[in-house]
C-alpha cells in the first residue's frame, strides 16, 4: 500500500496493460440498474464479480450495493449456467422482492456463449408473466470499458421496457433525460432544473438516492429511489428525450435515438454541459425540448460563472491541465478548461471508441493548442506522457494521486473511483452551478499551491 | 443463563427471542431447498461439543453473499502482498483492477533503488481476439514487456475466469519464459468459478508458493530464534506490531506470509525453527506441507487481542525453552501492559456489557472475539464469510469432513520429506519431547470452543439474516466488511470493517489493542445516531408529523 518506491520512468507496454483507465462493463452496467426503482442487479458469472464490483461502488459512493450472482462453479462453467441463473433469480425474487431484475452478463458467462435470452423466456413461462420483468444486457469486458456497460444497460432498460409503438399523444410536462455516468448530486441538480422549465423529468438512470441515501427507519431489502418501472414505461410519451454524452453520437443507435425511432419522442443530444459553452449548448435543448425560455435564476447562474472567470483568469490563464478519465467526461472537461484559458496538454481515456479523439479534438477552444489525445490509454502510458509534458495540474481519478504525488502537482478528483477524499457522490459538475463548483476547486489548487509553494506564505492572493 | 433471564433479558443476554426463534425467523422466507441448506450453517453454540456446521458448501445462487472468488483469494489475499514480484492478471480487465491496491496489506521496500511492485496492476487485458483466438501468445508478450521494463526476481501470472475456459496453457507459458529470461516465472489456475469462495484461491496460492518459492534459498540465518508467521497480511500495519514485539523479545521473523513480505524472505523461510500460524484458515495447508518437507512444527497463535497475544507470546518461549527467553517475553509483556492498562479501564466504563456480532474472514471473526472480551462485551452472533468446519469445530473434525467435489477440483500435493534439509535443526526431537509434556502442535480448536452456550454462529451469513439479527438484537456494533457496512449502519448499527480496518489500524499486538478500543469506544459512545430523528419526528410510524413539528416549534 504505502508506496515509498518511486515509480520508475514506464514506457507504454505494446501487450500488456499497466495501471489500466478503465473498469470492466458490467460494472457500468450495475451502476445503471442501481438508478431504478425495485431493481436488483444480478450477475450472471462467477460470484467474485459481484463481490468486486459491490466492493468498489461502495468505495465510492459509501452506501449498501447489492448484486446478486448466479455464482457459478466449476461444473457449471462447462455444463451452463441455466440452472443456477433460474435458483438465482427465484431466490432474488423471495428475498427482495425487486420490481425489476437487472441482468448482466460476465466474462465467464459471454465466453462460454450463455443462451440469455432462452433462460429469461423459460423464467417467463416459469412465472407465466407474473415475476418481475427481467432487462438483460451483454457485458463482457473483453470488449468494452464500464462507461460503455453503463451505455449499453440504458439501452437496454429502454429497449426491453418501453414498448416501440408511435406515440401521437404526448405527455407535455415530462422530459426524459438521459444523463450517462454522472454524480448523484448532477442527477438531482439536472432534475431541478428540468424543474425550472416547468416540467417534470424522467431521469434514466437516477441512482441520486439508492446511492447518496438517508439512515433509515426500516430495513430496505432494496434501497429506495431510482426511476419506476411505471417512468421507464412511459418514456416513448414524454414530450422528448435529452441524451448527454459526446459518445453517443458515436453508437449506431443510442438509448435516445432508440426512442425516437421506435416512439417517435423526439432525442436532442449534447455533451455532458461541463463548461459554459456546453452549458449554453444543453440549456438551449433543454429549451427547445420545454419550449420555454431561460428562468432568469439561471442566467444570474450563468452571469456570476462568468463574473468569476473574469476574476480568476489571472491565476489559471496559461497553466497547463493533463485529463484521463471516462470518455465523455474527459471530452467535456477538455472543452471547459480551454473555455478557461488552461493549455489541455494530454487528454486520455481507457476506451478505445472509434471517433472519440476527433470529438476532443474538436471541443477545444480555438486558438488554445490541441492537446496529445489518447484512447485506450492506461495509466502506465498516461504517466509517462505526463512526465515528458509537464502538466502544472492534473485532473482525473483517485488513481491518478500516485502520479500528482510523484510530479508534485495538484490533482483535482473527477470521475470515477473517487476513494480517498469524501463527498464523491455529492461532487457537482454539471451546469453552470456544477461548473462553478468544478471551476472553484480548480482555482483553489491552483492558489493552495502557489501559496505553499511561496517563500512568504502570504495568506493574502 | 438463568441469572440473565431473571433480569429479563433472553439466553443471549439481551433483550430479543429465543435464538432458536430468531433462527427460525431468518429461515422462513427462504424456499424450501435454500432453507434446508442455509438451515445447516447456523447453529446455537455448544462450547462443550461443537456441532456439525454446513461451511465451505457453495453459495446458493442469488443469495447475496460477502464471499469472493478463487481468484481474490490467490492473487488478492496470499500472494498479492509479496512486493517484489511482478504479479500479471491473465484475463479481461476488471479483475486485475479490482484487485489493484485495494487491500490494505502494507509493504515497505527492503532496500534503497527497490521498486514495490505492488503499486502496478499489471493485466493481459485481453480483447475478444483472444477470447476467440487464445491468449498465450499475449501473456508471453506481457511477461516479455514486463521482464524488459522491471527486470523482477520473479514474476507471477493469475489465469480469471475466460483462461481456463478457453484452455490457454498458462504454465507452459510460464516455464518457457522461465527459461527464455532466466528469471523465476510460475503460474496460479485460480480461475473464479474454482471452489466455493476465496478459499479455494487461497489452498491453490499455498502450493504455488510451496512448489516455486519455498526452500530455493539455503543461506543460515544468523539468529538465535526464527521463526515464521503464517496467515498474516499486514492489513493496517498488523506485521509491523507483531514484528516489534517479538523484536522485543529477541525472536526473529524471517517471513511473515504474506503482509509486508519479499520474494527473498519466502524463499529462505523454510530456515526457521518454528512456524506460527495465524490465519488458520488460509494457510494451514502451508503449515503442513513445511512439516512434512522440512520437519518445522507448527502451532496456532493469535496477536489480536491482550490475552491472545500474550498467551501466544509466552508459547513461543516455552517451544524455545529457554529461560532468557521466556523471562524477556514476560518483561515485555509487562511493559506493554502498563501502557495497555490504563485504556482498557477508561474505555470498560463505556463498553461493559455491550454487544458485538462478528461475520468476518475465515479466522478474523474468531480473532477478534478476544478484543470485545479484552473491553468487557459480549458476542452474540458470530461465523466466518470462508472458513471450513474445523476452523469452527477444530481440528479434530478434520478426518470427519467429507471432500465435496469442489474441494476434490483444488490439488492436494503430494509432499516428501527432503532427503537433504529435514530437521537440519532438530525441531522433530524438540517438537516430541514437548508434545510429551502436553504442548500443543499442529492445533485450532476452532471459533466455537470460545464463544458462549446458545450464541448464534451464522456461517456465511447473507443480508437478510443480517437484518434479521439487527431488528431483533440491534447488537452495540457489528464487526463486518465494506459491502455490508452500509446496509448495517443504514439500519443504526455502527459497522467495524476488519478485512480493511475502516482504513485505520494495527489493531494486532498491545499498541493494536489500544487503537482498536479507542476505535471501538468511540463507534459505541457516538451520538450521531440521535440525530436521525428530528424533533417532530413523534409518531410511531417514522412519518413526519406537521402537528408535532409545529408543537414542537411552539414550546
Amino acid at each position: 500500500m504505502s508506496a515509498t518506491a518511486e515509480m520508475t520512468p514506464a514506457q507504454a507496454p505494446r501487450s500488456a496493460t499497466q495501471n489500466a483507465c478503465k473498469l470492466c462493463a458490467p460494472l457500468g452496467a450495475s451502476m445503471v440498474f442501481k438508478g431504478v426503482q425495485g431493481c436488483l442487479p444480478f450477475l450472471h458469472g462467477s460470484q467474485g464479480c459481484a463481490t468486486y464490483i459491490r466492493r468498489y461502488m461502495i468505495s465510492h459512493f459509501r452506501e449498501p450495493v447489492d448484486i446478486a450472482s448466479s455464482s457459478f462453479s466449476e461444473d457449471d462453467a462447462i455444463f451452463g449456467g441455466a440452472r443456477n441463473f433460474a435458483t438465482g433469480v427465484e431466490n432474488v425474487i423471495n428475498q427482495y422482492q425487486p420490481e425489476i431484475i437487472g441482468v448482466a452478463t460476465t466474462c465467464l458467462s459471454e465466453t462460454i456463449g450463455e443462451n440469455m435470452i432462452g433462460m429469461i423466456r423459460e423464467y417467463q413461462e416459469r412465472y407465466a408473466g407474473q415475476g418481475a420483468p427481467l432487462v438483460h444486457v451483454s457485458t463482457p469486458s473483453y470488449s468494452g470499458t464500464h462507461s460503455e456497460g453503463f451505455h449499453a444497460a440504458v439501452k437496454a432498460l429502454v429497449e426491453q421496457l418501453v414498448p416501440p409503438e408511435s406515440v401521437t399523444h404526448r405527455d407535455t410536462t415530462r422530459l426524459n433525460i438521459l444523463p450517462g455516468m454522472v454524480s448523484c448530486a448532477d442527477l438531482r441538480h439536472l432534475r431541478e432544473l428540468v424543474g425550472l422549465y416547468g416540467l417534470s423529468a424522467t431521469l434514466l438512470p437516477d441512482y441520486n438516492q439508492t446511492l447518496e441515501g438517508e439512515s433509515w427507519d426500516q430495513y430496505h431489502r432494496i434501497s429506495p429511489g431510482g426511476t419506476t418501472l411505471e417512468e421507464i414505461r412511459e418514456m416513448g410519451a414524454n414530450a422528448a428525450t435529452l441524451e448527454l454524452g459526446h459518445t453517443l453520437a458515436l453508437q449506431k443507435e443510442s438509448a435516445g435515438a432508440w426512442l425516437e425511432n421506435h416512439t417517435g419522442v423526439h432525442c436532442h443530444h449534447a455533451g455532458l454541459p461541463i463548461g459554459i459553452r456546453l452549458s449554453d449548448a444543453f440549456f438551449t435543448a433543454l429549451s427547445q425540448a420545454t419550449g420555454r425560455t431561460m428562468p432568469d435564476s439561471l442566467r444570474a447562474e450563468r452571469g456570476r460563472l462568468v463574473d468569476a472567470y473574469v476574476d480568476a483568469h489571472k491565476y489559471i490563464a496559461g497553466r497547463r491541465v493533463a485529463i484521463v478519465g471516462e470518455p465523455d467526461l474527459v471530452t467535456s472537461l477538455a472543452a471547459f478548461v480551454s473555455e478557461i484559458g488552461l493549455q489541455p496538454v494530454l487528454c486520455a481515456t481507457g476506451s478505445k471508441l472509434k471517433g472519440w479523439a476527433e470529438q476532443v479534438a474538436a471541443e477545444i477552444e480555438p486558438g488554445i493548442e490541441k492537446p496529445e489525445i489518447v484512447k485506450g490509454a492506461d495509466h502506465a502510458q498516461f504517466s509517462a506522457r505526463c512526465r515528458a509534458l509537464q502538466p502544472d495540474m492534473l485532473i482525473g481519478s483517485s488513481k491518478v494521486y500516485p502520479l500528482a504525488r510523484e510530479l508534485d502537482v495538484p490533482l483535482v478528483r473527477v470521475g470515477f473511483p473517487l476513494h480517498d477524499r469524501f463527498g464523491a457522490q455529492r461532487l457537482l459538475t454539471l451546469g453552470y452551478r456544477g461548473t462553478q463548483n468544478l471551476f472553484d476547486l480548480i482555482v483553489n489548487a491552483v492558489l493552495a499551491r502557489r501559496q505553499d509553494d511561496s517563500v512568504t506564505g502570504y495568506s493574502y492572493l | 443463563m438463568s441469572e440473565e433471564t431473571a433480569n429479563g433479558k433472553g439466553p443471549l443476554g439481551v433483550e430479543g427471542p429465543s435464538p432458536a426463534e430468531a433462527m427460525e425467523q431468518m429461515l422462513e422466507v427462504y424456499p424450501k431447498k435454500t432453507k434446508r441448506k442455509r438451515g445447516k450453517q447456523m447453529l446455537l453454540n455448544d462450547p462443550q461439543t461443537p456441532k456439525e456446521i454446513g461451511a465451505n458448501s457453495r453459495t446458493v445462487p442469488g443469495i447475496i453473499t460477502q464471499r469472493g472468488c478463487s481468484y481474490a483469494g490467490c492473487k488478492g489475499v496470499v500472494i498479492g502482498p509479496i512486493y517484489d514480484i511482478l504479479h500479471i492478471t491473465h484475463g479481461p480487465i476488471g479483475c486485475g483492477w479490482y484487485s489493484w491496491l485495494s487491500r490494505r496489506n502494507m509493504t515497505k521496500i527492503r532496500a534503497e533503488g527497490e521498486t514495490n511492485y505492488l503499486q502496478y496492476s499489471m493485466s493481459t487485458d485481453m480483447q475478444e481476439e483472444q477470447i476467440v483466438f487464445g491468449g498465450e501468445k499475449k501473456l508471453k508478450e506481457a511477461i516479455r514487456e514486463a521482464y524488459e521494463e522491471f527486470k523482477p526476481k520473479a514474476i507471477s501470472v493469475y489465469a480469471t475466469c475466460p483462461v481456463g475456459l478457453i484452455g490457454d496453457d498458462i504454465h507452459s507459458v510460464c516455464r518457457d519464459m522461465k527459461k527464455e529470461l532466466g528469471i523465476n516465472i510460475f503460474g496460479f489456475s485460480c480461475e473464479g468459478y474454482k471452489g466455493v469462495s476465496q478459499s479455494a484461491g487461497h489452498h491453490i496460492a499455498n502450493n504455488g508458493v510451496f512448489k516455486n518459492m519455498i526452500g530455493l534459498d539455503d543461506t543460515p540465518v544468523e539468529a538465535k530464534y526464527k521463526i515464521n508467521i503464517l496467515g498474516e497480511y499486514n492489513i493496517g500495519g498488523d506485521a509491523w506490531e507483531i514484528d516489534r514485539i517479538l523484536r522485543l523479545c529477541g525472536i526473529h521473523i524471517i517471513g511473515t506470509l504474506s503482509g509486508g513480505v519479499s520474494y527473498d524472505e519466502i524463499c529462505n523461510c523454510h530456515m526457521a525453527d518454528l512456524n506460527v500460524v495465524m490465519c488458520h484458515r488460509s494457510i494451514n495447508y502451508m503449515a503442513e506441507m513445511m512439516e512434512t518437507k522440512f520437519g518445522i512444527p507448527w502451532f496456532k497463535v493469535n496477536f489480536i487481542g491482550l490475552e491472545g497475544t500474550k498467551k501466544s507470546l509466552r508459547k513461543i518461549a516455552q517451544y524455545f525453552g529457554e529461560k532468557e527467553l521466556i523471562d524477556r517475553v514476560e518483561e515485555v509483556i509487562a511493559a506493554e501492559m502498563a501502557e495497555v492498562r490504563p485504556v482498557v479501564q477508561d474505555v470498560r466504563k463505556r463498553t461493559e456489557g455491550k454487544t458485538a456480532a462478528l461475520f468476518v474472514g475465515g479466522s478474523r471473526a474468531h480473532h477478534y472475539q478476544d478484543l470485545f472480551q479484552d473491553m468487557g462485551m459480549k458476542v452474540i452472533s458470530a461465523g466466518y464469510e470462508f472458513a471450513h468446519r474445523d476452523d469452527y469445530e477444530g481440528r479434530d473434525v478434520l478426518p470427519h469432513i467429507k471432500v465435496d467435489a469442489d474441494t476434490r477440483n483444488i490439488e492436494e500435493l503430494e509432499v516428501e520429506q527432503d532427503t537433504e534439509r529435514f530437521n537440519l535443526r532438530n525441531t522433530v526431537e524438540r517438537k516430541k519431547s514437548l508434545e510429551d509434556s502436553g504442548f500443543d502442535f499442529s492445533d485450532y480448536e476452532g471459533m466455537m470452543r470460545q464463544m458462549a452456550k446458545d450464541t448464534l454462529v451464522i456461517d456465511d451469513i447473507s443480508h437478510h439474516e443480517m437484518e434479521k439479527l439487527i431488528e431483533l438484537y440491534h447488537p452495540d456494533i457489528i464487526g463486518s466488511g465494506i459491502k455490508d457496512k452500509y446496509v448495517i449502519e443504514k439500519m443504526g448499527v455502527p459497522c467495524k470493517q476488519l478485512h480493511s480496518y475502516d482504513y485505520g489500524g494495527p489493531y494486532a499486538g498491545f499498541k493494536g489493542a489500544i487503537n482498536f478500543f479507542k476505535e471501538v469506544d468511540r463507534m459505541t459512545s457516538t451520538k450521531v445516531w440521535k440525530l436521525v430523528r428530528a424533533p417532530w419526528h413523534e409518531d410511531a410510524s417514522g412519518e413526519a408529523s406537521a402537528d408535532a413539528e409545529l408543537a414542537n416549534a411552539s414550546v
